[in-house]
């Protein structure tokens, strides 16, 4: 008993000197002249704007959020695959068929991996994408207007994790599918799983101009689980590198049946092989179904066509194309570097990294070392691709992103940490803990050729203690660093919004010089615009009633509507006439089952109303508009359903 | 050709300038506007500073009661005439006529332009002062009469929660040079005349 008491004594001492240990640290590193030097870094003084644009993925909130750095503050939320009151999207007639599926419409989505638009290797600001896991889609957001313009949906794809990707010209975006799945998808046995399910990796291409997307081809590999991945850039560039895992192809109890095998697989596929042998007519087209949406910014209005077959390729159909990287533990991050040599295979069980070479693949290619092959894929030799090892780096490395000197900087999950190390001699540098559980991390320009230096930010799984307690549920927490120095400097912490994946940034300058102000009412194609004061109308079409109104500081056209019966479904196609930069007008009506609507100057909306009672109900502009902006509204008169009441409109005078 | 006549032919061409340039710009600022917004009169038009402005200026100004601004006015037919006649009439005194009709000519530009400038102050002060009875917000002074929100005619001035220029332009310059440069005609012909008489 005595002894049990000394060892809690001891016990306590030592947890008392470790936290205590702890606490010494991070008071040195926010006090003196060291903190208020990090406080100028991220200061931006009001009315100044940040150096760069972060595009942070929402996870489970489907969308897509955009802060500046280094403030960490937030500008917006851009609505990709979920539907969004505060503006409308999704329930306005014109975007609901932006969530449409071959599953039918979808209000939600979960956003993993955005990606920005390339030429020559570098980011150029045009077009971000980003992956839908779920229901497997890619969307395309133009950086002009920073909205969600296009969603093509994914078949034969189950969990799109893999995704969306860009390649260094941006001739493809590539979604790899997580989950297999029976291609084409029937009634069978789970347990029939190995041998029978396949995993589709889809390149999408990209028009040059508009950013239009198509399904080129998929590639159906075995039924692995294919997790991350990135593109062949430099001497590497026509190459796409896909990890995974579960290779034992198991299809229950993962955690345990998934990460028995010693070693994984980077896939390496060869796309330009590849797009050759499609573009001489290789590959078959087998029937498909899913949904291609488009949203036109002339006619604010958004389509979706059905698509009903896609192109398909089978590895071995184009010898040459496609080859199996051996990779310790169940790799879970896929990352190039920029010079595109070097492909890190983050084993998310191991401590330490695995790094591959591109010219040591090709060399053991030519030399047909194999070591046996999947499915008819051929295997390479584990030490025939290895270029180094990062060793004993940290615990449970998930991504790994470069800087322009030559480092690379790798997330540990399991330690919480992020870890500097040099690219060729693999030894590590630096390391600095994350608060808490890190997943990805992001540098500017990561993903290309040109990585913009300067800063480094880390996304956390975990927040617990670090803002002001909000109940159970929080935000997840991020830490920026500056990363220009030889060792990290952590400079702030903030919160993001939902659950951050990965995220994508880049200097503002290019996107910023593009941004559009509003739009041109001049070039407003709306079929149901009414582009002034006197096209403004009220049309039945037997229980379809069409009201053509405009919008402009500070009321309505028309504000006093007439002839509407209990039954009725009435279309507001509203047109905001404003021409000024941020002059939006909202609205809502009382009883309104969808959402309001949030115009923008120059744009038409429209929002149905059903009303089910009788009575004068009014409607409001939902958007402080004005010094007059609660003057800004109307009423509807709403007659029984059998009442012979004309359809009558009017502003500034009484209804006759 | 004399000195005086080639100077007195480059004072009857220089206003036509105004068909080129804009004579006069008003810009109104406000912290809401980080780009100010402006118009530009020209000889025979009114024109935004950047894409809108005057519909935006209208939408400002309408809650005081103010006027929109007119897309035509007579003026803009009656100046380009002016402009016209009296650089033709200019021309055929620089080749036909002594330095006394350039005196002549520049006497009649000053009172045709001082009557431009008071049309164009008329025009300003009924705009500011012309007001909808049922205007939205009324303003009156501290001696209890009504607000007018008149532009300056010439430099700056705070209206409310604006601050307004009132400046002229390219085209203002090119009238001006003609101007001077008829009455630099007369005193050169003046001069000559003198020294032909002398001699």
């Amino acid at each position: 008993m005595k002894n049990l008491l000394k060892l809690t004594i001891a016990l306590a001492f030592v947890f008392g000197t470790y936290t205590s240990c702890n606490n010494s640290k991070s008071s040195v590193s926010n006090s003196g002249g060291l903190a208020s030097n990090v406080a100028e870094k991220v200061y931006v003084a009001p009315g100044e704007h940040d150096s760069h644009y972060a595009f942070i993925s929402g996870g489970y909130s489907g969308n897509l959020t955009v802060y500046g750095l280094p403030s960490g503050r937030m500008f917006k939320e851009i609505p990709v695959f979920s539907q969004f009151p505060t503006s409308g999207y999704g329930y306005s007639e014109e975007t609901k068929p932006m969530l449409n599926t071959s599953h039918g419409f979808i209000p939600w989505g979960d956003s993993h991996h955005p990606d920005i638009s390339q030429t020559n290797g570098e980011i150029d600001g045009r077009f971000i994408f980003i992956n839908e896991n779920n229901t497997p889609r890619i969307a395309k957001i133009d950086l002009k207007t920073f909205e969600t313009t296009e969603i093509i949906e994914v078949p034969n794809s189950a969990g799109n994790h893999s995704s969306s990707f860009v390649t260094e010209n941006t001739e493809y975006v590539v979604a790899g599918t997580r989950f297999s799945v029976p291609v084409p998808q029937r009634d069978m046995p789970i347990r029939e799983y190995k041998g029978n399910f396949q995993g589709a990796l889809s390149f999408i291409s990209v028009e040059p101009e508009h950013g239009h997307m198509d399904i080129k081809f998929q590639v159906l590999m075995p039924g692995f689980n294919y997790d991350l991945a990135h593109p062949g850039r430099g001497a590497s560039h026509g190459w796409f590198f896909f990890s995974t895992y579960n290779t034992e192809e198991a299809s229950t109890l993962l955690e345990v049946n998934a990460s028995q095998n010693d070693k994984d697989f980077i896939a390496a596929i060869n796309w330009k092989k590849i797009e050759e042998y499609v573009n001489n007519g290789g590959g078959k087209m087998m029937p498909a179904n899913y949904a291609h949406n488009v949203y036109d910014e002339s006619t604010h209005t958004a389509t979706s066509t059905m698509i009903k077959e896609v192109r398909v390729v089978n590895p071995s159909e184009v010898p040459g194309a496609v080859y199996l990287l051996p990779t310790p533990k169940s790799p879970h991050g896929c990352d190039v570097n920029p010079t595109g040599e070097y492909i890190v295979g983050n084993g998310k069980l191991s401590a330490n990294l695995t790094v591959h070479s591109f010219t040591k693949m090709l060399d053991a290619i030519k030399n047909e070392k194999f070591a046996g092959d999947a499915y008819g894929i051929p295997i390479l030799n584990f030490e025939d691709v290895l270029a180094g090892v990062v060793e004993q780096a940290g615990l449970g490395p998930l991504h790994t992103e470069f800087d322009d000197k030559g480092n690379a900087y790798t997330t540990f999950f399991i330690s919480s940490e992020v870890v500097k190390w040099k690219v060729g001699t693999w030894e590590v540098l630096d390391r600095q803990p994350t608060f808490y559980s890190v997943g990805h991390l992001t540098i500017p320009g990561g993903n290309s050729g040109k990585p913009q230096g300067k800063y480094m930010f880390v996304m956390n799984k975990i927040t617990k203690d670090r803002y002001l307690p909000t109940g159970p549920e929080l935000e997840h927490s991020a830490q920026l660093y500056d990363i220009s120095g030889d060792k990290m400097e952590l400079l702030l912490d903030f919160p993001t919004h939902g659950e951050p994946h990965y995220a994508a940034a880049m200097e503002a300058d290019l996107i910023k010089e593009r941004s559009q102000k509003f739009y041109s009412l001049e070039d407003n194609k709306h079929a149901h615009a009414a582009k002034s004061e006197a096209d403004v109308k009220v049309v039945r079409n037997g229980n379809e009633v069409h009201v053509y109104m405009t919008l402009i500081r500070s009321h309505f056209s028309p504000d006093n509507i007439e002839g509407i019966r209990v039954g009725d479904k009435v279309y507001f196609h509203i047109t905001n006439l404003e021409q000024d930069f941020d002059v939006p007008h909202g609205f809502a009506i009382i009883g309104q089952n969808t959402s309001e609507l949030l115009i923008m100057p120059g744009q038409t909306k429209t929002s149905v109303w059903e009303p089910k009672q009788v009575g004068v109900w009014p409607f409001y502009c939902t958007d402080f508009c004005s010094a007059l902006h609660q003057e800004m509204q109307g009423y509807v008169r709403v007659s029984p359903a059998n009442a012979n009441m004309p359809l009558k409109w009017s502003l500034g005078e009484d209804i006759e | 050709m004399k000195k005086s006549n080639i100077i007195m032919l480059l004072a009857a061409i220089l206003p036509l300038g105004l068909f080129l340039f804009p004579l006069w710009k008003i810009t109104l600022e406000a912290p809401q506007y980080p780009t100010p917004l402006g118009m530009y009169i020209h000889i025979n038009d009114f024109s935004d500073a950047n894409p809108h402005d005057i519909k935006n200026i209208n939408l400002m100004n309408h809650y005081v009661g103010m006027k929109y601004i007119p897309e035509a006015i007579p003026e803009f037919k009656i100046f380009p005439m002016g402009i016209i006649i009296t650089s033709v009439i200019g021309l055929l005194i620089a080749f036909k006529g002594n330095y006394k009709w350039f005196l002549g000519w520049f006497i009649l530009m000053i009172v045709l332009s001082a009557a431009g400038m008071y049309d164009f102050y008329l025009w300003e002060h009924d705009y500011g002062h012309n007001l909808d009875p049922k205007a939205i917000m009324k303003f009156t002074n501290p001696d209890g009469t009504q607000m007018g929100f008149q532009p300056p005619l010439f430099g700056s001035k705070d209206i409310l929660n604006f601050r307004a220029h009132s400046y002229p332009q390219l085209g203002a310059l090119f009238l001006a040079l003609g101007i001077a440069a008829g009455f630099v005609a007369y005193l050169i012909g003046r001069k000559n005349h003198k020294k032909s008489l002398a001699m």
